[in-house]
């Protein structure tokens, strides 16, 4: 396909948005302008507005090729419709979108974006289609939570595919349920909201919001807080690390000083 | 003489004159012991069992072994106020509010890793340097013994914390118990005192861990060491060593002082682990719930083997009449280990009928080279076991390099059916091939550096012969040392028997004849300290 031309189509789709766009922005302000309910609420949807459309821009030049001009999905990525914000927080906040190509399951990467345009795309996202959507943009509101519920929840949910110190495992045929060590509360919520690759996803009648609160918190406090008590961690990989330090330090060294003792007659 | 003297002196002769003990602690005292490292390796085990002993017993005073549940009301924060068994709000006590409860936790279970490990290292040096030979028989079945009961020591603690991962452990245990044929349910309910996770098992584990298993071990290692001691220990050959002395240093002082002082290595080694390097970080795990597991789980390194096995194995159950024979669980974790060590336990008697089809007494170790088939065998062993240990940590190799579960364990299984043997005839090959060059060395001497014209033109290199006490250590033929000592000794080596079908071509070299043999046997060992270096070979100790 000739180059020009495909510029030329997407610009004239571009034109066609902006002008759906500009008639909805139109309505929504005519909308705060007269109708809605006065106080603080009132430039919320204007700002809101303000975010999708911002959103959409960010959206159209890093996701598009991939996702589609209308979410609507294609060869390079799923539909995104109906996934809502929490899966965008959580794709876009590890790192894991945009995705770099030729990798069976999206790896966490640093982060391109600011959390204001991460959260300007998911609320483009959201307002297409709808979907779950983080009940606080705030990671300290996220995270306070019970920490002994969320201990309990975390080994009851969680540490079956994550460890049970958030040091990630192995699935099966190369997947992997990554280590909890770098995930912001809102990853950790958005995480539990959407479900992403083979972990499931925990709606609120899994796990209410109080308890998903509990589960963050905990993640957190291990991964961040905790002072463990004892040295060096060894990874936390369990007795395997522990083994390998046995053998690898401890009996290396006792039979070094073996030698070194039989060597002095 | 001082008053103090005096008195000893007096208290030292009515001790001695009632019990007669003076000869026998002076007879002890001038024991000579060779000189080697690795006859050193099992004093590691030793060490680091005395100082599971005194850390074990720092617990004791704390741990509480009870299922009846508690509110934790401790130090640890994320716990605080959360339902658990009195044995595990116990070891929380001892890690977070017991002075110095933390690292003595940390250091015994550092101990317990080395101990074993420690153990599996004396068992291969024993092995490859065919020490288990007769008359040492019995002392290897002992060390099986011991290796066994080590193992079974190690599982028995590491149940008792009765945190996530203990009892998931212990869960497996009885599921293991219950795959045996007929007795297995009898058993696993007479054990638990009744379903799983029954009422009993940690009262049982717990005097298991704390008082019979550790008997059981004091009294193996009583007689392990008293055989030791009766049957003194084995050598290398070399100047002046034949099989009917020991050459070395005497007990006291020279190899008491080196014992001592490699007692505060190990524990060294072992209180700077513990320090530094976290081990089973209980409060992590959290309380045992039958409804949780984590990734990772894993039994400790030592039965990481059964673990691989069972992983490995393929999925084999089968269904006869009501009864379901589990063999995907039998035969990995009951059967296997099962011939293992019994294989390992008869292999003694197993070499000396099938393999050297020598069955004379041998107070002079072997290098392993010299005994190919030994060598190999015990390589292939280990190919064996690494495999299977390998497949107990398939997950977390996984996760860590970045590779599919399921590739792994279909590599493990085929390396675990070829592995040995291609193990056995690599190290074979090698084995003779390290004999050859011995046999260029001896021959020729070592290169000088030196190059010589020949008057032809023609450029060497001048050889020099080996130095004796070398020359010795690859021929290991008593015979040599006679020659050179001027001492009495016998071969007692026979290398074609012992090297059996791989003796080397040039036997009259290796083999000198014409030398009498005596049975080592019928001989009293004579001990000779180094102390002593005129100390001729057969002349009696002083
Ligand atoms: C190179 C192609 C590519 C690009 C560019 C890309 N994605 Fe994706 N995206 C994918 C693929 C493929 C998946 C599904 C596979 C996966 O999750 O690993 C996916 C999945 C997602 C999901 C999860 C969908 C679900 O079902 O929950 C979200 C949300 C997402 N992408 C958002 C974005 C956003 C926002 C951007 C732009 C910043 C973006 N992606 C850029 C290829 C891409
Ligand atoms: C069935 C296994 C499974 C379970 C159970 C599970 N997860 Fe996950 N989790 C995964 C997988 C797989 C991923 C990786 C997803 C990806 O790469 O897109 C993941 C990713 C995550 C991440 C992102 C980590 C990062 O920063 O890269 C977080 C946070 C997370 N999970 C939290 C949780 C919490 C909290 C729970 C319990 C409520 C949980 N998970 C339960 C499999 C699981
Ligand atoms: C609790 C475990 C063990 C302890 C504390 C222990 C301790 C010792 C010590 C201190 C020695 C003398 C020094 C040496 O040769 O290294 C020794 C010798 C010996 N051990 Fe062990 N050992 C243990 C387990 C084993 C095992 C598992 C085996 C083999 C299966 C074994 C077989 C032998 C044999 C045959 C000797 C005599 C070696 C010789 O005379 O050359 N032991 N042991």
């Amino acid at each position: 396909m000739n180059s020009t031309a495909t510029v030329r189509k997407r610009r004239k789709q571009l034109s066609s948005y902006a002008v759906v766009l500009l008639a909805l922005s139109l309505v929504g302000t005519l909308y705060t302008a007269f109708g809605a309910p006065e106080g603080q609420a009132q430039d919320a949807p204007a700002n809101q507005s303000m975010a999708v459309k911002e959103g959409r821009e960010l959206y159209l030049t890093g996701c598009s090729t991939c996702h589609g001009l209308n979410l609507e999905g294609g060869s390079g990525g799923p539909s995104l419709i109906g996934v809502g914000a929490s899966s965008v927080v959580f794709q876009m906040e590890s790192g894991r979108m945009p995705l770099a190509a030729g990798t069976q399951q999206a790896p966490r990467k640093p982060v391109k974006y600011e959390i204001s345009e991460i959260d300007q795309i998911a609320a483009y996202i959201q307002a297409n289609g709808g979907g779950p959507e983080l009940p606080s943009a705030d990671n300290a509101d996220l995270a306070d939570g019970d920490l002994q519920l969320g201990g309990a929840l975390f080994r009851t949910n969680c540490a079956s595919c994550h460890n049970f110190a958030g040091s990630g495992g192995a699935l099966t045929y190369g997947k992997y349920a990554p280590e909890l060590k770098s995930a912001s509360a809102r990853v950790i919520y958005a995480a539990m909201q959407s479900g992403p690759e083979s972990m499931p996803r925990y709606g609120d009648n899994q796990l209410t919001p109080e308890e998903k609160r509990a589960i963050t918190r905990y993640v957190r406090y291990l991964t961040q807080e905790a002072d463990n008590p004892g040295g060096a961690g060894l990874g936390r990989y369990g007795p395997i690390s522990e083994g390998l330090v046995a053998w690898v330090v401890g009996i290396t060294a006792l039979v070094g000083l073996t030698l070194w003792i039989g060597a002095r007659a | 003489m001082s008053v103090v003297q005096k008195g000893a002196d007096g208290l030292g002769r009515g001790i001695d004159d009632r019990l007669g003990s003076s000869n026998f602690v002076r007879r002890s005292l001038n024991k000579v012991f060779p000189d080697h490292w690795s006859f050193m390796l099992g004093e590691i085990a030793l060490y680091s069992f005395i100082i599971l002993l005194l850390t074990g017993t720092y617990l004791a005073l704390f741990y509480t072994p009870s299922l009846s549940e508690v509110v934790y009301d401790g130090s640890y924060i994320p716990l605080k106020g959360v339902t658990m068994s009195e044995a595990y709000a116990s070891t929380l006590h001892i890690s977070f509010d017991v002075r110095g409860g933390l690292i003595m936790r940390q250091i015994h279970h550092w101990a317990a890793l080395l101990f074993v490990a420690s153990i599996a290292v004396h068992l291969m040096r024993v092995f490859f340097t065919g020490a288990f030979r007769k008359p040492r028989e019995i002392n290897w079945v002992i060390g099986v013994g011991l290796l066994v009961m080590a193992i079974l020591e190690g599982f028995a603690g590491y149940s008792l914390p009765d945190d996530l991962l203990s009892g998931t452990g212990a869960r497996i245990a009885s599921g293991i118990m219950l795959s045996i044929p007929v007795v297995g349910s009898w058993a696993a309910f007479l054990l638990l005192g009744g379903e799983y996770p029954g009422t009993e098992l940690l009262d049982r584990l717990y005097i298991a861990h704390v008082f019979i298993v550790p008997l059981a071990i004091l009294g193996l290692i009583t007689v392990h060491m008293m055989m030791i001691w009766y049957q003194k220990h084995t050598q290398f050959p070399g100047p002046g060593r034949t099989e009917h002395n020991v050459v070395g240093s005497r007990l006291y002082p020279v190899y008491a002082a080196k014992a001592g002082g490699f007692f505060f290595l190990v524990f060294g080694v072992l209180a700077l682990l513990g320090g530094l390097a976290q081990i089973n970080p209980v409060w992590l795990y959290g309380p045992y719930d039958a409804s949780q597991v984590s990734a990772g789980s894993q039994p400790d390194w030592y039965i990481g083997f059964l673990d691989g096995s069972t992983r490995l194995m393929p999925n084999w159950e089968f269904y006869l009449g009501g009864y379901t024979l589990s063999l995907n669980v039998l035969l990995p974790t009951v059967v296997m280990p099962g011939l293992i060590f019994t294989a390992m336990a008869l292999y003694p008697w197993i070499e000396a009928h099938f393999i050297t089809k020598d069955k004379r007494a041998h107070n002079l170790l072997d290098r392993p080279r010299d005994v190919p088939t030994r060598t190999a065998i015990g390589v292939a062993s280990l190919t064996f076991y690494i495999v299977l240990l390998i497949g107990g940590g398939n997950d977390v190799i996984a996760s860590i390099f970045n590779i599919s579960i399921n590739q792994i364990s279909w590599v493990l299984r085929i390396l675990c059916i070829v592995g040995p043997p291609i193990a056995f005839v690599i190290t074979k090959r090698i084995c003779l091939s390290l004999q050859k060059s011995d046999e260029h060395l001896l021959h020729h001497g070592i290169e000088s550096g030196t190059i010589r014209r020949l008057p032809t033109g023609e450029f060497v290199e001048e050889t020099v012969p080996l130095p004796a006490q070398y020359r010795l250590n690859l021929t290991r033929v008593a015979g040599d040392h006679e020659a050179i000592e001027g001492g009495h000794g016998d071969p007692g080596y026979d290398l074609e028997a012992v090297g059996h079908a791989e003796a080397p071509r040039s036997k009259g070299f290796f083999r000198p004849k014409g030398v009498s043999r005596v049975d080592p046997e019928q001989a009293e060992r004579t001990e000779v300290g180094a102390l002593e270096p005129s100390g001729k070979p057969g002349s009696p100790p002083q």
